[in-house]
């Protein structure tokens, strides 16, 4: 495997040998040795075409634990924001000789024109690319699952998630089902119709609009950024009738059955999708998702940029 | 001029036989003509059609003529077998005035490879808001009858009655771009499963068929005659069938990508299949292919849309709509209508040229293969095989989706009004001998 | 494929190496054996074992994965990372005894070192083998030797143990 751009990309023993790496890298982090060496020498760039300050920290901790060299490449006064093409933005990447480019874009398959298009030589790792798929996220979400519920299995077989949101915009989502179904676990998109793709009823879920109604069956309740632009485009009245139906109260966290979780991709907006209660309670897991978002990292570095280039690396 | 002497070649109807051509006609059909001052055009096992006509392409000039200028636009259209060809009108500045259109066919007229017809703006600068002074159009050299916003759809319902009541006087035709603009703010591909999944906004079949729906009864009301452009779904099909039945003034037509062509393209991301109808499910695919063979979709255009490399390489979303089509329409209706068996040459001779023709009101084409007709001829080898290849077409652009693909069917001469504007040449062309 | 050392000769062999460490080192007191997966880390226990049955109490115990630290990680596809687990005490002014199954080029023990670095500072470090084929590239030597087996480079030694492979012995393919 060579890139990274959606979660389609792995098989079932993919994602598991990248969830154990992860697993094994973070004793390491935990242990007394910190910095790794094992990508010393290694160029890595973060472009970033969009803002995204917690992707960008996580990538470039985790490469930087691998002792690689981190450049970052960010939208705010960068070209790409002033309307330089993707492929100028690629071949100079490529002149640098980048080994490895992690990339951040508000254009849906962004990563993968990078990616086909041979203009650069390195791995390309889509660190979210519009309304479209975010795979390192969905890896360290199904990470901390495991971590939490699985029991020592190594997959998500019969576990319930209820993903809550906006569905229709969120690259999350659409990880996150894509991984999550792969893994076993049985997924539940909890929307208001107007944000949920038409074309949904193809995806492996079962779709509600009644959030209540799953409350005491799920054991992760996974919140989507619901962002408040979307009123102004019809897709729900306001924020109030939003949070009353599909928002994270303390009412509904107390509806949840033992040892359910509380799950959030970030940033949040408290008050809307959740509330301070939840986001804040003993069942929510949110922090501990970007701890495990480095070390989950650190497995896609290493399983993609160890090896020699072009053989199979998992 | 020369003469020209096409030997063998099969009539639509299956008949085998000579056609000698002087001047700017056919002036013997007979087995066995010889002729010692022709050229020989050696014809068996080729088609000899009625020389194309194109009612929707892109020329681009006047104001990108960096993407396709009039003579490379005709040169494509000659190789594709075409000998009339109708300039849309969102060029820059918009072909809203007499002047343009004048302009643009005079151009048409120096390259001299094909007609090229230009197609009247229906409102100025195709806002929408205000009509165009569509009789002066009508009025000028250009002879204008055909009349589109094409690249936005004529929106507002008043404007569109308007219009169809307007060119009534000169028996006009309005060529409605079908697309609600407010379920389409954004969109990027047709709506459904595979948008769903590439996270690309989606543009609802919905919003083509409500527009077709509207313009059928408004023309029927007013009674007038009303063209849908690119149409490209089962539900749009069905409307315009109704709409037939009814008696109601309406004609269609359908891409040729459209017909091969499906959603799925989307997800390699590559701006190539980017286009405006988007491509559709494959279940719509078989609605239009079967349309086209009943009659209720009367005529393959191409929608042309040359575009400069810069807007197909990058992101899919900031690239442009379009792909070309001149040089494989024929191609990609030989491999989709006839060896698919759903339409014979007869049927593809009414779609592709008498039917656009006489919907444009073009007097000198589509004419029957006959003595006296103009000689405008289209010469086809069906079974010849050619490898698509972007880097070799004659159009200035190269954003074809059909690159790499083996197409059934190779032009190998077009007559234009009795002049060769296009032979191939076996030498420099990459053909595989096709069939057995 | 010729068997160079049948399962009696790697018993005795390991038996010898851990009376050699015991009696390097003054006895196990300041000692921490750390086995490089996958099969050093068998190795090491074994030897553990031998020395507590010598000593009549536990020798500290553990592995050392090396995986990240390998020089030649561009060479081939990334490898499966291993445990790696220090025991209690730590390394620090500690005789550490790294335990391989075969001495090689030396380069798995250069990335031991740079691992064991990152983890503290040893008094000591050994090195204990169970075969040493010879073609080191770097100026490495072990402490301790199972057997001296001399090969050609185009040979492959492979070390088959009990624990993973079903039986003890030490083979040589041409």
């Amino acid at each position: 495997m060579k890139h990274l751009l959606s979660i389609n990309d792995l098989s079932k023993v993919d994602a598991i040998s990248i969830l154990d790496t992860a697993e094994k890298l973070a004793r390491v982090s935990d242990g007394p040795m910190k910095k790794l060496p094992t990508l010393r020498g290694r160029t890595i760039v973060n472009l970033f075409a969009e803002d995204s300050t917690r992707t960008r920290i996580s990538f470039e901790a985790a490469a930087k634990r691998l002792s690689a060299d981190v450049i970052n490449f960010s939208a705010k006064g960068s070209s790409v924001s002033k309307g330089e093409s993707l492929k100028d933005t690629a071949q100079t990447l490529q002149a640098m000789g980048a080994d490895a480019v992690i990339v951040r874009h508000s254009a849906s398959g962004a990563a993968q024109r990078l990616a086909d298009l041979e203009w650069m030589s390195g791995s390309v790792i889509n660190a979210g690319d519009g309304t479209h798929e975010h795979p390192s996220q969905a890896l360290l979400d199904a990470f901390t699952i495991r971590k939490h519920l699985a029991k020592g299995a190594d997959d998500l077989t019969g576990l319930r998630v209820a993903i809550v949101g906006d569905v229709l915009h969120s690259r999350v989502a659409r990880s996150n089902v894509l991984l999550l179904t792969k893994l076993g676990a049985h997924v539940t998109l909890v929307s208001p119709p107007t944000l949920l793709p038409v074309g949904v009823s193809s995806w492996p879920v079962d779709i509600a609009y009644d959030f209540d109604s799953l409350l005491e069956s799920v054991d992760v309740v996974m919140m989507l950024r619901i962002q408040l632009e979307r009123m102004s485009d019809l897709f729900f009245p306001n924020a109030r009738e939003y949070s009353r139906y599909f928002g994270l109260t303390k009412d509904r966290l107390q509806k949840l059955k033992p040892g359910a979780i509380v799950m959030h991709p970030g940033p949040m907006n408290r008050g809307l999708e959740i509330t301070a209660d939840a986001a804040d309670s003993a069942r929510s897991v949110i922090v501990e998702q970007v701890t495990n978002g480095v070390s989950v990292r650190m497995a896609i570095l290493y399983l993609l940029l160890a090896g020699s280039a072009g053989e199979i690396a998992l | 001029m020369t003469k020209y002497l096409i030997k063998q070649g099969s009539l639509a109807d299956g008949k085998v036989t000579d056609i000698l051509i002087d001047g700017e006609r056919i002036i013997e059909i007979s087995q066995n003509i010889s002729n010692s001052e022709a050229q020989v055009i050696e014809a068996k096992n080729c088609i000899v059609l009625p020389g194309l006509v194109d009612l929707h392409t892109h020329l681009r000039e006047p104001g990108r003529e960096d993407s396709e200028t009039i003579l490379s636009g005709s040169m494509a259209a000659a190789k594709g077998g075409y000998v009339a060809v109708s300039a849309m009108a969102n060029t820059s500045p918009v072909a809203d005035t007499a002047g343009v259109v004048e302009q643009v066919y005079r151009l048409g007229q120096e390259a001299g490879l094909v007609d090229v017809f230009p197609i009247g703006a229906v409102t100025q600068g195709l806002a929408g808001v205000a009509l165009s002074e569509m009789g002066a159009m009508a009025d000028s050299k250009a002879h204008v009858r055909v009349f589109s916003d094409d690249g936005q759809c004529v929106f507002d319902p008043l404007v569109m009655r308007r219009a169809l009541e307007y060119v009534k006087q000169f028996n006009g035709v309005i060529a409605q771009h079908a697309q609600d603009p407010r379920l389409t703010v954004g969109s990027q591909m047709n709506e459904g499963e595979v948008s769903s999944r590439l996270g690309l906004k989606g543009w609802p079949a919905v919003a083509e068929e409500a527009i077709i729906a509207r313009d059928v009864l408004l023309a029927e009301h007013v009674q007038s005659r009303l063209h849908i452009c690119h149409l490209t779904t089962a539900g749009g099909v069905e409307i315009v069938r109704w709409a037939k039945a009814r008696g109601i003034n309406v004609t269609a037509e359908v891409t040729p990508h459209h017909l091969l062509l499906t959603d799925e393209s989307a997800t390699s991301y590559d701006p190539v299949f980017k286009v405006n109808p988007p491509l559709r499910t494959q279940n719509d695919v078989l609605a239009l292919r079967q349309a086209l063979a009943d009659g209720t979709i009367d005529i393959v255009a191409t929608d042309h849309a040359p575009h400069p490399v810069e807007a197909k390489e990058c992101e899919w979303q900031e690239a442009a709509f379009g792909m070309l089509g001149l040089e494989t329409a024929l191609s990609i209706v030989n491999k989709t209508m006839v060896e698919s068996g759903l339409m014979n040459w007869a049927a593809v001779a009414e779609r592709m040229s008498v039917a656009p023709a006489r919907i444009a009101g073009y007097a000198d084409h589509g004419q029957e293969i006959a003595v006296g007709s103009f000689a405008n001829l289209t010469v086809l080898n069906p079974t010849l095989k050619s490898r698509v290849d972007r880097d070799r077409v004659a159009s200035r652009s190269r954003n074809t989706p059909f690159h790499g693909i083996e197409l059934p069917g190779v032009v190998i001469a077009t007559f234009f009004k009795g002049k060769a504007t296009y032979s191939f040449d076996a030498k420099t062309s990459e053909i595989s001998a096709g069939g057995n | 494929m010729s068997v160079a050392l049948p399962a009696a000769d790697i018993a005795r062999a390991l038996t010898r190496i851990s009376h050699e460490i015991l009696e390097r080192n003054s006895g196990s007191d300041s000692l921490t054996l750390l086995g490089i997966p996958t099969r050093g880390a068998h190795l090491a226990k074994r030897i553990s074992a031998i020395i507590e049955s010598i000593e009549g109490k536990p020798v500290q115990t553990g592995t050392l994965d090396i995986t990240l630290h390998r020089d030649d990680l561009r060479l081939r596809p990334p490898r499966a990372i291993m445990p790696t687990s220090i025991p209690a005490l730590g390394i620090e002014g500690r005789n550490v005894v790294l335990i391989d199954d075969v001495l090689y080029s030396g380069r798995t023990i250069r990335a031991a070192l740079d691992a064991l670095g990152e983890v503290g500072r040893p008094k000591t470090v050994q090195l204990a083998v169970l075969v040493d084929r010879g073609h080191r590239e770097l100026p490495i030597r072990a402490d301790f030797v199972g057997k001296n087996l001399p090969t050609s480079s185009n040979q492959s030694v492979s070390v088959k143990l009990t624990e993973l492979d079903g039986s003890d012995e030490v083979v040589i393919d041409s």
